[in-house]
């Protein structure tokens, strides 16, 4: 009699992966679950287009001559990493892939509030990804990332124009979705989702929109300022037509001091998420978190003269930039007290998204430090430009960021997909990468203090040793990239199945099926508790530890 | 506040919007022609934020929106002046004597 009933394990119920297989289910989707999958693999691919320009720079500082690139070449190169990494991978990163799936599920709404829009950021990111490939293969740029004039907008002979309009053009896509954001998490929280239920996430991702709301409009504006003075020579950076140089730099940075808490902002929301479910506590100081994220968001914006302290700034403008930087420090180490605070005396549960979070709060702090030196007028005047500029961005955009990109991926995987990834195989990952990271860049913090000057490609015989350490940290690192990229799309067929909630972690998202449905939920939830509400002394059960 | 109700705006006011912009417009290039000495720049900045204002508050329906929504347009407007503000703290401290001498 039983064989003739089908379980509900036989057959599974129709999901947002299966409810549709034709191509145009997926290109005209305006699912948010759809559109994140469809920005994973748009940026996996940008990884591994960043990550090859990387690899070329390592390759080419092994050796002190510059014997493998030409010095223009070697600038292009820097330059594409840097250009294809910032505005394709960890701009877009957290908030793209996981905010676009995971928003509307966790504060119980059915998708964003402008699924068309979202499809359209979509379209618009892939836009800007076509120009910038383009201009790599016309000839590519040599400007460096900042695009700083005049040499942008005078001298340099690169594509400096089709990238511009490429960055331009990306700048919208982000707009959007911080839009989408915004209005969704204002207007369509479940029944009873109050603000101070919201999970972590959510306030940083609302603390993110908000930036991406008020500063991506100033790096469209300058772009376009750029492009008038290159075409119709307006006098705006220039000299020569009556510009000031150090303008663009006030206004590039207005917006891309910010995004770097773009890029932070939801990695910290991803860890609080981590922190609390696999230590079984709600987090510690929650309203405070939650706050920081907003101060982080605020901060932010009164302290891009930092980067300026060594370009012609003044120097009172620069000690106000100073003290103000000094003070956003300050939520960011709330954040890290209250996450150390929130493990202590929790059932800590080592799996592989914890042993990323682990090793965020210990690279983001080795980061976070570092840029108070950066921010400090005298030590930055010795240290601008050097190396360890570079280990010091890099602590905090990779070592932060991509650690938590990679942590919140594989929490999140079974939701996403509805199967387990090998965990081992996800902790050896873990590992290789907080190896293969500080052997790369710690080595830079200390070629950075003796003088060796970022964006050369030759340098004096005695910084070899670290040099070559450095690329052999940088080729770990690399393998420690590529397993998640061979894993988890194995686990698709082969992984074990997820249930719903494979972590018994608290939150909505866990609550619905996995692969969630279409519209996220049968019915609209009801949430009549505060977020990471785990009982007191709640502890991990023994046979899930196993997995 | 919002409803779930789109305002309806009669075509009178938009005229009469659209008559303020062109009067505007014309106000800016007579003041042009004229020296007001250091007032040249803020008499036209006015002009322009006047114009801004109606365009904001009529054409882009701000008026008869929420709290929340004039809140979010009053930001940006907030997060303008700052960047005009500590960038102009640049420039003006530019020529004060140097901290160490």
């Amino acid at each position: 009699m039983s064989s003739t009933v089908a379980t509900p394990a036989a057959e599974p119920r129709t999901n947002y992966l299966n409810v549709d297989y034709g191509w145009k289910s997926w290109v005209f989707s305006t699912d948010h679950k759809r559109i994140a999958v469809m920005y994973l693999i748009t940026i996996a691919f940008m990884i591994l287009v960043g990550g090859s320009f990387a690899i070329l720079v390592r390759l080419e500082l092994a050796t002190p001559a510059g014997d493998m690139l030409q010095s223009e070449t070697y600038n292009k190169i820097f330059t594409m990493h840097g250009v294809v990494m910032v505005f394709f991978f960890l701009i877009p990163g957290v908030p793209a892939v996981l905010g676009n799936f995971l928003v509307p599920i966790m504060i119980g709404a059915k998708d964003l509030a402008f699924p068309k829009v979202n499809l359209l950021s979509y379209y618009i990111f892939l836009v800007g990804i076509l120009l910038t490939l383009l201009a790599a293969a016309m000839g590519g740029i040599d400007t460096g990332w900042t695009f700083y004039t005049p040499y942008s907008s005078t001298y340099s002979n690169g594509q400096v124009a089709l990238a511009a309009v490429a960055v331009f053009i990306t700048g919208f896509s982000s707009i959007l979705t911080g839009l989408n954001f915004v209005v969704t998490i204002h207007k369509m929280r479940a029944p009873g989702m109050t603000w101070f239920r919201l999970p972590l996430f959510i306030w940083a991702h609302y603390a993110t929109s908000l930036i991406i709301l008020l500063s991506t409009p100033v790096v469209a504006i300058t772009i376009v300022l750029v492009a008038l003075e290159r075409l119709f020579h307006v006098g705006v950076f220039d000299p020569t037509y009556g510009g000031d140089p150090v303008l663009f730099q006030h206004m590039f940075w207005f917006y891309s001091h910010p995004a770097v808490y773009i890029m932070i902002l939801p990695a910290m929301g991803v860890i609080s998420e981590l922190i609390s479910a696999f230590s079984k506590k709600r987090v510690f100081g929650y309203p405070v978190v939650a706050f920081s994220s907003l101060a982080i968001a605020v901060i932010g914006f009164f302290v891009w003269g930092h980067h300026m302290f060594v370009t012609g700034q003044s120097t009172y403008a620069g000690v106000v930039f100073s003290v103000i930087t000094m003070l956003v420090a300050v939520p960011s180490a709330i954040k890290v007290f209250n996450w150390v605070s929130t493990m202590y005396k929790g059932d800590i549960w080592m799996t592989t998204p914890m042993c990323f979070a682990i090793a965020f709060i210990g690279l983001f702090t080795v980061g976070g430090l570092t840029g108070i030196f950066l921010g400090t007028m005298g030590l930055d005047i010795h240290m601008h430009d050097t190396y360890f500029v570079v280990a010091h961005f890099h602590y905090v955009m990779v070592g932060g960021m991509v650690t938590a990109f990679w942590g919140g991926l594989h929490f999140w995987w079974p939701k996403m997909f509805g199967r387990m990834y090998p965990e081992n195989m996800g902790r050896v990952s873990a590992a290789i990468i907080f190896i293969g990271f500080n052997m790369t860049f710690f080595p830079q913090f200390i070629l950075g203090y003796m003088g060796m000057p970022r964006r050369y490609h030759f340098y004096p015989e005695e910084w070899q040793v670290l040099n070559v350490l450095s690329t052999a940290g940088a080729t770990l690192l690399g393998l420690g990239y590529l397993l998640p990229m061979v894993y988890l799309p194995w686990s698709l067929k082969f992984g074990k199945v997820a249930g719903k909630n494979p972590w018994a972690a608290k939150g909505l998202e866990w609550e619905t099926d996995s692969p969630p449905t279409t519209f996220n939920f049968d019915k609209v939830p009801v949430v009549t508790e505060e977020a990471y509400a785990y009982p007191e002394g709640a502890r991990h059960q023994p046979e899930a530890k196993v997995v | 506040m919002s409803s779930t109700h789109p305002h309806i705006t009669p075509l009178k006011v938009y005229f009469l919007v659209f008559a303020t912009l062109i009067a505007g417009t014309w106000l800016t290039y007579f003041v042009a022609y004229k020296d007001f000495g250091w007032l040249n720049t803020p008499v036209a900045m006015a002009i322009a934020i006047v114009k801004a204002g109606v365009v904001v508050l009529y054409f882009m329906h701000v008026k008869w929106q929420s709290r929340l929504t004039m809140m979010f347009a009053a930001g940006g407007f907030i997060w303008l002046f700052t960047l005009f503000a500590f960038t102009l703290q640049d420039y003006f401290t530019r020529s004060w004597m140097p901290l160490y001498q």
